[in-house]
C-alpha cells in the first residue's frame, strides 16, 4: 500500500476491484465504513456479488480476466471527458514527456517484438532526450507524441460498447462507475483502489495494476491522504518477507539479485545506480552502492573488506536472464532436477497452482524438509490420494516450530507498519521458534565444512551468524538492530559524530565504503538509539488523518504516506487544505515525514520532484520498463471462453511463456470445459488453510469446499443447491458441493452467453477428512510475464454432477 | 467518560459482570459463570501481551492472556487501544486462542519418514538437524556449478530448493535467505510469488 488502512478513511471514492476485502480483510471494512459515513462513496466490481459489494454504493459485474478493458475504457472516458487533475498530470506525471520515433502500437503489438522470443525490444520505448539526456517536454500536452496524446489514442479504441463487449459488464454500469470514480479527478476530492490477488493472479496481472496507477496519476490520486494505490496484501508478513528477499531476483531492500556478467561489485554497483542529467530529479537510487555495500557488511562481517569486494563474489549469480521464480522452481523439480527442498512455513502441494504438477514434483526429490506448526499436505505428500508410499523415495523431515504467539520478533502490515510482537507462551513439546531451527541448522553445516572441506565453503564459513542470546538462543532484537545497521568505526557523517557500535539513525547516514552496516536498508531508523521504533505504542494523532505515526514504525523512515509531496501544489499548500497531509511552512515540512525534506516545487533552485524512486522524478503514464509493453493492453486469460480477442488480433499476452510439459495442459474454448473458473478465499479459512482447517471453531463454521454457480447454469446442468458435483479442468478435478446463488449471473459477451464459477482454494485432504480438496488443482501453470505470479483467477472449467453421488 | 483499557478492565472488575449484563433482560447466569471464572483468571493470575494477528495484512492487534503458572495462553481478545482494529477482530483472529498448545492437533515431535516407508518415526533435534546438515552438504557438493557455460563464474547450486515464508517474523526472513544464499541457492522463493 502506498497509504494505509485507516487512511481509507479520508477517501472520496474507493474503487474496490480485484478484492474480497470484506470476507478477506474484514477489519478494513472499518474505515471503509468511516469514509462512507463522511460522505464518500463506496464501487465494487467482481464476477460475483461479494460481502464487499454488499455495502458497495454501486456494484457492477464483469468476467474474470478483463480488468484491463475495463480500466482502459476508464481511462479514456477521463481523457475524453477532461476529468483529470491538469496541474498534476502536468507537473507531477510524465504526461509532457516525448515517446522517442522508434515507439509504435499496432493491432495488439507493440514495437520490438521478437516473436521467437516471445519478447521485446525494449530500447524502442525510451523517451526523446535533449542534449543533456533530460527528456523532452510539451507543458501544453499537445504534441502527438507526447505521452498524453499516445495515451489518448492507445486507449480510443476503448469505448464502452467495445468494454461491455469484452467485458460483459453493461454499457449504463461501466459509464455509472466511470463518472462515481472520476469524480475524484477535481484537486479536493482524492480516490483510492484496493486490490488483492484478484488483479495479480493473471497473466496480465502487473498491467491490471499499472491500468490503476495510470488512473491515479492522471485524477492526482497518488500522494494524497485518501488516495494511492493500495495491495491488500494476504499475509500478516508478506510485506516484510518481501522486503527480505525471500525471492530469486532480489536482494533485501529490493537490490538486485547478482548476475553472471556482473563479476565485480564496482560492476555491480555501476549497473544498477542510475545516472540522471536533470538537476531536479532526486533520483534515489544513486544511493544503492550505500545499501549494497551496508547489506554486505551484515552478511559477512568483519571478513566482508574493501580488497574482497565485501565478499560480492561470494554470493550466487544467476546467468543473464535466468528466472527461477516459482513455476520454474516446480518444473525443474517435476524435470528431477532439484534433489533436496526447503517448504518452510509453507504448502505449495495445496497454493502452488496446477497442485497436482507440484504432488508428482515432491515425489521426485531425494529429501524434503518441511517446517510447520500442523501437519499438511506438503510434507505427508506421499501418503495422499493417488499415492503408493512404496514407490516415492523421497526422505521427508517434519519439524515442528513455534505459532506466532510463542516467539517473538515483527511483522509488517499491508500499510507498511512494522510492529512488534512478544511471546505469550512457550511453543508445545519439541516445536522449536524458526529462528532457533536456522541457527542450529546452519550451525551443524558450518561446523561440517569447517571440519570437512567441500565446495566453495566460503561463504558459509563466513556468513555472520551470531544472532543468538547468552544461552545461544536466537535473539530476536539482535537480528533487529541488524537489519536497522551499525556504524562499524568511529565516523563523522553529514557533520554528527557516531561511535563504532552505534546503531544508524536512518538510512541517510549510510556509506558505501564499509563503515556502515544495514541487513536492509529499508528497515533503517527501525530500531536506534531511541529505542525499538516498532514497539511503540503512542497515539497522538494531530493532523486528524490518523496517521498515528508514534504507533509502532513504518519503512520509509517512519513516512505514512508514500510519494506525500505529490499531495500539494506547486507553493507546498495541500491541494484539499481540509486534509493536510504535509505542508510547507516557509522552512520546513509540516505533517507526515516528507518524501524528501527540499523545498516545494515552486524554488525552482532547490527543489526536486516528487516521485523520487522514480529516475526522472515523474509518475509514469508511459511506463517503458516492463516486459509487456508501456501501457496496459487488453489480452484473453490463457485460457478463455471467447474465439478471439474483441480488441486484437494478439489473442493471449505475446510475452507470457508457455509451459510444454506433460502436466501442463491448456485449453481454451474447448467444448470439454466451458466455463470460466476463479478461484477465493472466505473468511474463517487462511491461505491453503493449514493454520485453520485445524482450529474447531473455524471448521466447523467453514467445513468443506464448494463451487458456487449461478441460478441458471444450475439449471442448465440439472444441478440442485447443496448436491455434490465435480468440477474440472485440463489438469485436474476437485469434488464440492454445489452452492447455487444469485451472486454469480451469467455474462452476455455479445451474443455469446458464458458462465463463471468460483471454488475456494483452502482445503486439502490431510483435514477434515471431509473436507474436499485445494481449487489449485485446477488452476494452469502460466504466469504474468513481468512477476511470474501464477494465473490462478482466470481459467476453464467444466461442472457436472456427480453420478451415484458422494 | 474516556476510558482506558486498563481503567475499563478495572472498573469492570470492580462492579461485576452481572450489573452490565442484566440490563438485557435475559437469564445470563451460566454466560455470567463463565465470564467471571475467565475474568478471575484474568486479574488474578493471567500476565498480559500484545500480539499483531498471523492472518491477513490488515495487522490487527490482539492481546493474549498467559496462565503464569501453567504457561499457557488462557483468552485472546481484540486490543481495543489498537488504532487499525479498535478491539475487533473476524473470525479467524478471535479464533488466535485455538492456534497455540490450547490445539491438541499441534506438532509436537520431529519426525521423519524414511524412503519408500508409510509411516513416520518419532526423532530428536539433534539427530535430525545433523542429518539434513549431511544431505545439504552431499547434495551441495555434488551439485555445486563454480561456472556457466560461457565460463563465467557464478558459484551457485540449483539442485536445492527453499521456499517460504511470509508466516515467518521479520527477524527469521532475513536470516533464512542469508543461509540459503551462502549456501548458493538461487531457486529462493516464497507466497508473495503467488
Amino acid at each position: 500500500m502506498t497509504n494505509h488502512w485507516i487512511d481509507l478513511k479520508n477517501s472520496d471514492c474507493i474503487l474496490i476491484m480485484g478484492s474480497n476485502a470484506a470476507a478477506n480483510h474484514p477489519i478494513s471494512m472499518k474505515w471503509v465504513t468511516k469514509a462512507k459515513e463522511n460522505g464518500g462513496k463506496v464501487i465494487s466490481v467482481d464476477p460475483r456479488f461479494t460481502q464487499t459489494s454488499a455495502i458497495a454504493d454501486f456494484y457492477t459485474a464483469l468476467r474474470s480476466g478483463t480488468d484491463i478493458a475495463f480500466l482502459g475504457g476508464m481511462i479514456k472516458y477521463i481523457l475524453d471527458n477532461k476529468k483529470y487533475h491538469e496541474d498534476y498530470v502536468v507537473n507531477y506525471t510524465n504526461a509532457s514527456f516525448i515517446v522517442g520515433d522508434k515507439y509504435d502500437f499496432s493491432d495488439g503489438l507493440f514495437s520490438g517484438y521478437d516473436p521467437k522470443k516471445r519478447a521485446y525490444d525494449k530500447s524502442l520505448w525510451s523517451f526523446k532526450v535533449d542534449s543533456k539526456g533530460i527528456p523532452e517536454k510539451d507543458a501544453k500536452l499537445a504534441n502527438p507524441r507526447s505521452v498524453l496524446q499516445l495515451l489518448k489514442k492507445h486507449y480510443s479504441r476503448y469505448t464502452p460498447e467495445k468494454v461491455s463487449e469484452i467485458t460483459g459488464t453493461p454499457v449504463e454500469d461501466l459509464k455509472t462507475a466511470y463518472e462515481m470514480y472520476a469524480s475524484t479527478g477535481t484537486k479536493d476530492r482524492a480516490g483510492t483502489i484496493m486490490y488483492a490477488m484478484g488483479w495479480t493472479q493473471h497473466t496480465v496481472g502487473v498491467q491490471n495494476i499499472r491500468a490503476m496507477s495510470i488512473i491515479q496519476l492522471l485524477l492526482g490520486n497518488i500522494g494524497l491522504p485518501g488516495g494511492g494505490v493500495n495491495a491488500l496484501r494476504g499475509e500478516s508478513n508478506v510485506q516484510g518477507s518481501t522486503d527480505q528477499a525471500i525471492l530469486f531476483h532480489i536482494w533485501p531492500g529490493y537490490l538486485k539479485a547478482s548476475v553472471a556478467s556482473l563479476p565485480t561489485l564496482d560492476e555491480y554497483n555501476k549497473k544498477f545506480t542510475p545516472k540522471v542529467a536533470d538537476p531536479l530529479a532526486a533520483n534515489w537510487w544513486q544511493n544503492y552502492p550505500k545499501y549494497s555495500v551496508s547489506l554486505l557488511k551484515s552478511f559477512f562481517g568483519d571478513t566482508a573488506t574493501k580488497e574482497n569486494g565485501f565478499g560480492y563474489s561470494w554470493l550466487p549469480k544467476l546467468d543473464d536472464g535466468q528466472n527461477c521464480s516459482w513455476l520454474n522452481l516446480f518444473d525443474s523439480m517435476y524435470d528431477g532436477k532439484i534433489k533436496g527442498f526447503f517448504a518452510w512455513g509453507q504448502n505449495p502441494a495445496c497454493s502452488g497452482a496446477n497442485s497436482n504438477k507440484v504432488r508428482k514434483a515432491l515425489g521426485k526429490l531425494e529429501w524434503l524438509v518441511n517446517v510447520n506448526i500442523f501437519d499438511n499436505e506438503t510434507g505427508s505428500f506421499w501418503k495422499g490420494p493417488g499415492e503408493d508410499p512404496k514407490a516415492i523415495k523421497t526422505e521427508v523431515f517434519m519439524l515442528p516450530c513455534a505459532a506466532s504467539v510463542e516467539k517473538e520478533g515483527s511483522i509488517i502490515n499491508s500499510g507498511r507498519w512494522n510492529q512488534w510482537r512478544y511471546k505469550a507462551c512457550d511453543p508445545p513439546g519439541d516445536a522449536k521458534p524458526d529462528g532457533d531451527i536456522m541457527i542450529e541448522l546452519m550451525h551443524e553445516i558450518k561446523e561440517l565444512y569447517k571440519k570437512e572441506g567441500g565446495k566453495f565453503p566460503t561463504p558459509i564459513l563466513n556468513l555472520k551468524w551470531d544472532y543468538v542470546n547468552d544461552k545461544g538462543e536466537f535473539d530476536a532484537h539482535k537480528m533487529a538492530k541488524e537489519l536497522n545497521g551499525y556504524f562499524l568505526a568511529d565516523v563523522e557523517v553529514q557533520g554528527q559524530k557516531f561511535k563504532k557500535g552505534d546503531l544508524v539513525p536512518s538510512f541517510a547516514f549510510l556509506q558505501a565504503d564499509g563503515t556502515t552496516s544495514s541487513a536492509n536498508w529499508l528497515y533503517c531508523n527501525s530500531y536506534t538509539g531511541k529505542g525499538n521504533m516498532m514497539a511503540r505504542r503512542n497515539k497522538p494523532d494531530p493532523t486528524g488523518l490518523g496517521l498515528f505515526s508514534e504507533w509502532a514504525w513504518c519503512w520509509p523512515v517512519n513516512r505514512r504516506v508514500l510519494y506525500n509531496r505529490a499531495s500539494v501544489d506547486l507553493d507546498g499548500n495541500p491541494w484539499n487544505p481540509k486534509r493536510p497531509l504535509i505542508k510547507w511552512d516557509g522552512k520546513a515540512w509540516v505533517g507526515d515525514v516528507p518524501d524528501g525534506g527540499w523545498p516545494p516545487m515552486s524554488d525552482k533552485e532547490k527543489t526536486k520532484y516528487p516521485f523520487i524512486m522514480k529516475p526522472e522524478g515523474f509518475g509514469y503514464l508511459f511506463g517503458p520498463g516492463l516486459n509487456d509493453g508501456p501501457f496496459p493492453e487488453h489480452y484473453e486469460p490463457l485460457e478463455c471462453p471467447v474465439p478471439e480477442n474483441a480488441m486484437s488480433k494478439q489473442f493471449i499476452n505475446p510475452t507470457v511463456k508457455i509451459f510444454g510439459g506433460e502436466m501442463d495442459k491448456h485449453f481454451t474454448c474447448d467444448p470439454r470445459y466451458p466455463i470460466v473458473g476463479t478461484t477465493y478465499r472466505v473468511t474463517e479459512h487462511w491461505q491453503t488453510g493449514i493454520m485453520t482447517r485445524w482450529q474447531p471453531w473455524l471448521i466447523e463454521a467453514q467445513p468443506q469446499v464448494f463451487v458456487e454457480m449461478s441460478e441458471e447454469l444450475a439449471k442448465l446442468r440439472g444441478i440442485t443447491n447443496g448436491e455434490m458435483v465435480k468440477v474440472s479442468s485440463a489438469r485436474g478435478e476437485v469434488q464440492c458441493v454445489a452452492m447455487v446463488t444469485t451472486r454469480f449471473r451469467p455474462f452476455k459477451l455479445g451474443k455469446l452467453t458464458v458462465h463463471q464459477v468460483g471454488v475456494p482454494w483452502c482445503f486439502g485432504w490431510v483435514t477434515p477428512k471431509e473436507g474436499g480438496e485445494s481449487a489449485n488443482l485446477l488452476t494452469p501453470t502460466v504466469g504474468d510475464p513481468n512477476t511470474m505470479i501464477p494465473e490462478s483467477k482466470a481459467f476453464m472449467v467444466n461442472v457436472e454432477k456427480l453420478k451415484g453421488g458422494a | 467518560m474516556n476510558v482506558t483499557r486498563r481503567e475499563f478492565l478495572a472498573i469492570s472488575g470492580a462492579v461485576g459482570a452481572g450489573l452490565a449484563l442484566s440490563s438485557l433482560g435475559i437469564d445470563l447466569g451460566p454466560a455470567k459463570a463463565y465470564a467471571d471464572e475467565v475474568r478471575i483468571d484474568k486479574v488474578k493470575s493471567a500476565k498480559q501481551s500484545t500480539t499483531i494477528c498471523p492472518y491477513c495484512g490488515v495487522g490487527c492487534g490482539i492481546i493474549c492472556y498467559t496462565d503464569t503458572k501453567a504457561g499457557n495462553i488462557i483468552n485472546t481478545e481484540g486490543d481495543p487501544d489498537h488504532p487499525i482494529n479498535e478491539g475487533s477482530l473476524c473470525a479467524k483472529g478471535s479464533a488466535l486462542y485455538q492456534i497455540s498448545s490450547n490445539n491438541p492437533d499441534r506438532l509436537k515431535k520431529v519426525l521423519y519418514r524414511a524412503p519408500g516407508s508409510d509411516k513416520w518415526e518419532e526423532k530428536s533435534w539433534d539427530w535430525a538437524l545433523a542429518e539434513i546438515a549431511k544431505r545439504v552438504k552431499k547434495t551441495r557438493d555434488q551439485y555445486f556449478i563454480e561456472k556457466n557455460g560461457k565460463g563465467q563464474e557464478v558459484n551457485r547450486v540449483e539442485a536445492i530448493a527453499h521456499i517460504g515464508s511470509a508466516a515467518l517474523d521479520n527477524e527469521e526472513c532475513w536470516p533464512v535467505q542469508a543461509m540459503m544464499r551462502a549456501l548458493g541457492l538461487v531457486y529462493v522463493e516464497h507466497q508473495a510469488r503467488i
